[in-house]
């Protein structure tokens, strides 16, 4: 989304000596995007109770996306930590790589659309693929503006050495990343993996 | 703190740069309060419309059933989230919340500009929903499915997916600049500006974009959900349906699932205008009656209880739509609890102006109508925060007067008192007096002319929403005469603004010259070295913060106001004298 991004467009300058707001501004933002996908998953979870729930079918997509996302951040995780000891090629090695992947995850989830769809799972078939589409849909947009601030973040860290600058950058890249992966794994477990009796019981008890 | 380095402030030079595509948070304000005005305006044309309709049923033949609708609707909708949230937010906090910290701008000037911009393109898209085949949504500004995207309701083909478009447009605009005016309270305050220093404009606004930045989400899922329904043909909130004769494809989603989503923005909502208002209230009624603040921390905490307690209240809008009696308990008695900070604010504005010296400037006149329209808005608030109330009111006048009083007028009132109290530092002009006296009693009283009489018109029965009431054997014919003597006074409130809009617009350019400090006010907005503030706001060095914002008349001292950057001794709040006793022991 354009607001991470533009974020962390102006992360880099710390002004007037204050510390930099890249960081808290990004856990804000963080912050208003768990309460969206709590309001959404509050709707899904209610409608999860009515009697013609049925379930999506797992396709092995959804694993192999999955495992994509996961390397993606873990590449982005080891931008970072070689940025702190100072490897420049190694920071833009996980960076590039990160980013990579994450576009593989994209491109991964419109196939898995495409075969849902193939399988007369199309969107308006029933409320869990409404949900489904909906849900991926919306999480993908968020990681779309993240690629938008990796691109910036390309640019940023230049070819002269580890800046502070570039290193900020791509810390906030490492933990929008991680936020997106921990997102995802709560919709892909929501979504497929826990049974919905299950989750009913929890979410009725509290 | 140097100033020269920071490669963001070199001054922008041509038009363009300087007055269009601006990152001054001065000129994003001033972008904002237009654009709301602008749209503002249209909303009072739509309610005038929809008043010569109940005023004089059927003598207006271009306003049909389906007109009217789509009036109540935008008029609603931009009232609340166009108008007020954007100019409370967007207007009074941007210019604002830098210039009251000590900030030479927002944190984030860039993300500010697109604020603006994206605001702006969701008002073009809203607008643009007058020009489609079909018209504006009619649906009513709360959108209820099903029947807001069913044909027969007006706009239920292009109309509504405007309108929906419009505000999840708007909410990516008020996360933008949301996020910017958090971070900028949070990281930007100047030296000594501590949180409990800030006046409580910065206070009210800070915490009404918190909960904006909660609760808009809200809204968003429920747009976007109601969307899909709508283009997709999901069912998320439409049940099985017969519609004009046909069964539609939809099946199994909830309509009251809709209803809590959009209330659980709803509500908070509500706070999120009536927050910066109290802010604003309390610095007006300060400054104007030359005392300090009545009880500042505990301001501050009831802005903050007010704030959390309006996310648990927002079921009492839906006591008519059926609920566990339980529940209606639950949220009844939330509702009542949320009286208790709101009364404390009010006893506070009331015992800050016992024993002052009150001036009765034009922004004080404000202030003090507002104290009266909100105290009257919230005691009927408490009528129908009982279900047992609410039930056979919810659906009469009585409503329409209540949320008109208490999140209409009141709100409005502060906007124009706002606009008098800092149009001096914007423009370096003072309004013209008398008019801005002439439009204060006239918008007062009559307001009061407006919204009075439909208290007894929902207690007579009279159902709001109707668009004629004739064959109604329960309402007496004089509900009639009280209805065209409303539309009247609303037709006069109305032309009353264009001498409010005369008066900013002569103001601006033949005003008299104001100086820097015409209130003779606290706060560091005042303190500027420039009038208007010129980019960057504070020339070579910032401002070093030594006191609260209320030091007025304090005793011993030369003048009868301390600026929070004076650093002469003595003033300061209980807690900064009794740091300061500790001191010389």
């Amino acid at each position: 989304m354009s607001v991470a991004q533009s974020a962390r467009h102006d992360a880099g300058g710390a002004r007037d000596g204050m510390p930099s707001a890249g960081k808290p501004a990004l856990w804000v933002f963080m912050g208003v995007v768990t309460v969206l996908f709590a309001q959404f998953l509050h709707a899904y979870i209610v409608r999860m109770g009515y009697a013609d729930w049925q379930r999506l079918p797992t396709l092995p997509t959804v694993w192999l996306n999955t495992a994509l996302l996961l390397l993606s951040s873990a590449a982005l995780q080891w931008a970072q930590v070689a940025g702190r000891h100072g490897r420049r090629a190694g920071m833009r090695a996980g960076l590039f790589l990160g980013g990579a992947l994450a576009l593989a995850f994209l491109a991964g989830q419109l196939w898995l659309w495409r075969q849902l769809t193939a399988l007369d799972y199309a969107i308006a078939s029933g409320p869990a693929s409404s949900f489904f589409y909906l849900l991926s849909g919306l999480h993908g947009v968020h990681l779309a503006g993240g690629l938008v601030a990796w691109g910036m973040t390309i640019r940023r860290v230049g070819h002269n050495g580890v800046t502070a600058d570039g290193l900020l950058a791509v810390e906030l890249c490492a933990r929008y990343w991680h936020f997106l992966l921990a997102l995802w794994l709560v919709l892909f477990g929501l979504l497929f993996i826990v049974p919905p009796a299950t989750i009913l019981a929890i979410c009725s008890s509290a | 703190m140097a100033y020269s380095s920071a490669e963001q402030h070199h001054e922008p030079h041509s038009f363009w740069t300087r007055y269009v595509w601006s990152q001054d948070h001065k000129v994003i304000a001033v972008q904002y309060t237009l654009t709301a005005i602008a749209v503002g305006l249209v909303a009072l044309v739509l309610s005038n419309l929809m008043r010569l309709q109940l005023g004089f049923p059927g003598r207006f033949a271009f306003i049909d059933a389906n007109h009217y609708y789509q009036y109540v609707t935008l008029h609603g909708m931009i009232m609340v989230v166009y108008l007020l949230t954007a100019l409370f937010l967007g207007g009074f906090g941007n210019y604002l919340i830098p210039l009251m910290v000590g900030a030479r701008d927002m944190v984030f000037p860039l993300l500010n500009m697109l604020s603006y911009w994206v605001y702006l393109l969701a008002v073009l898209v809203l607008m643009a929903s007058f020009f489609v085949p079909g018209g504006p949504t009619g649906a009513g500004w709360t959108l209820y499915p099903p029947q807001s995207i069913l044909p027969g309701t007006p706009g239920s083909d292009w109309g509504i997916i405007l309108m929906l478009v419009s505000l999840l447009i708007f909410i990516v605009a008020a996360t933008m600049g949301g996020l910017n005016y958090v971070i900028t309270v949070l990281q930007a305050r100047t030296r000594g500006m501590t949180l409990m220093r800030m006046p409580l404009t910065v206070w009210g606004i800070f915490v009404a974009t918190i909960m904006a930045l909660l609760a808009f989400p809200s809204l968003f899922v429920s747009g976007v959900m109601l969307l899909f329904d709508k283009t997709l043909g999901t069912s998320f909130f439409m049940p099985a349906i017969v519609s004009m004769g046909q069964a539609l494809s939809y099946k199994g989603g909830s309509p009251i699932l809709f209803q809590h989503l959009f209330w659980f923005f709803g509500h908070p909502e509500v706070y999120i205008v009536a927050l910066p208002a109290f802010g604003i209230v309390s610095d007006l009624i300060s400054t104007h009656s030359r005392k300090k603040i009545f009880g500042y921390h505990m301001m501050v905490w009831a802005i903050v209880a007010i704030g959390a307690l309006s996310f648990v209240v927002w079921a009492h809008h839906m006591f008519v739509s059926g609920m566990n009696p339980y529940f209606g308990f639950f949220f009844a008695t939330t509702t009542l609890i949320i009286a208790v900070p709101t009364a404390i604010k009010v006893y506070n504005w009331v015992l800050t102006l016992w024993n002052s010296s009150i001036h009765l400037s034009v922004p004080m006149l404000f202030a003090i109508g507002f104290i009266s329209t909100f105290l009257i808005g919230g005691l009927t608030g408490l009528f129908l925060g009982n279900v047992s109330v609410d039930i056979p009111l919810s659906n009469t006048y009585f409503v329409v007067a209540h949320f008109h009083m208490v999140m209409g007028v009141s709100p409005i009132l502060v906007i124009f008192g706002g606009i008098y109290h800092w149009f001096p530092k914007v423009t370096g002009r003072l309004m013209n007096d008398t008019l801005g006296k002439l439009h204060f009693w006239v918008t007062f009283l009559g307001t009061y002319a407006i919204y009075f009489p439909m208290h007894y018109l929902g207690i007579l029965g009279m159902p709001r929403r109707y668009y004629a009431y004739d064959n109604y054997a329960f309402i007496p014919a004089s509900a009639q005469q009280l209805n065209a003597f409303i539309t009247v006074a609303a037709l006069i409130v109305g032309v009353t603004q264009l001498v409010f809009l005369y008066n900013l617009v002569h103001s601006t350019f033949r005003g008299r010259p104001a100086g820097s400090n015409p209130w003779r006010a606290t706060t560091l907005e005042w303190q500027t070295p420039d009038t208007p503030p010129g980019h960057g706001n504070w020339g070579a060095e910032q401002p070093e913060v030594h006191r609260w914002a209320y030091d007025y008349s304090v005793p011993g001292m030369a003048q009868d106001f301390v600026p929070q950057n004076s650093a002469v001794a003595g003033g300061g709040d209980d807690h900064d004298q009794k740091a300061a006793g500790r001191k010389k022991t």
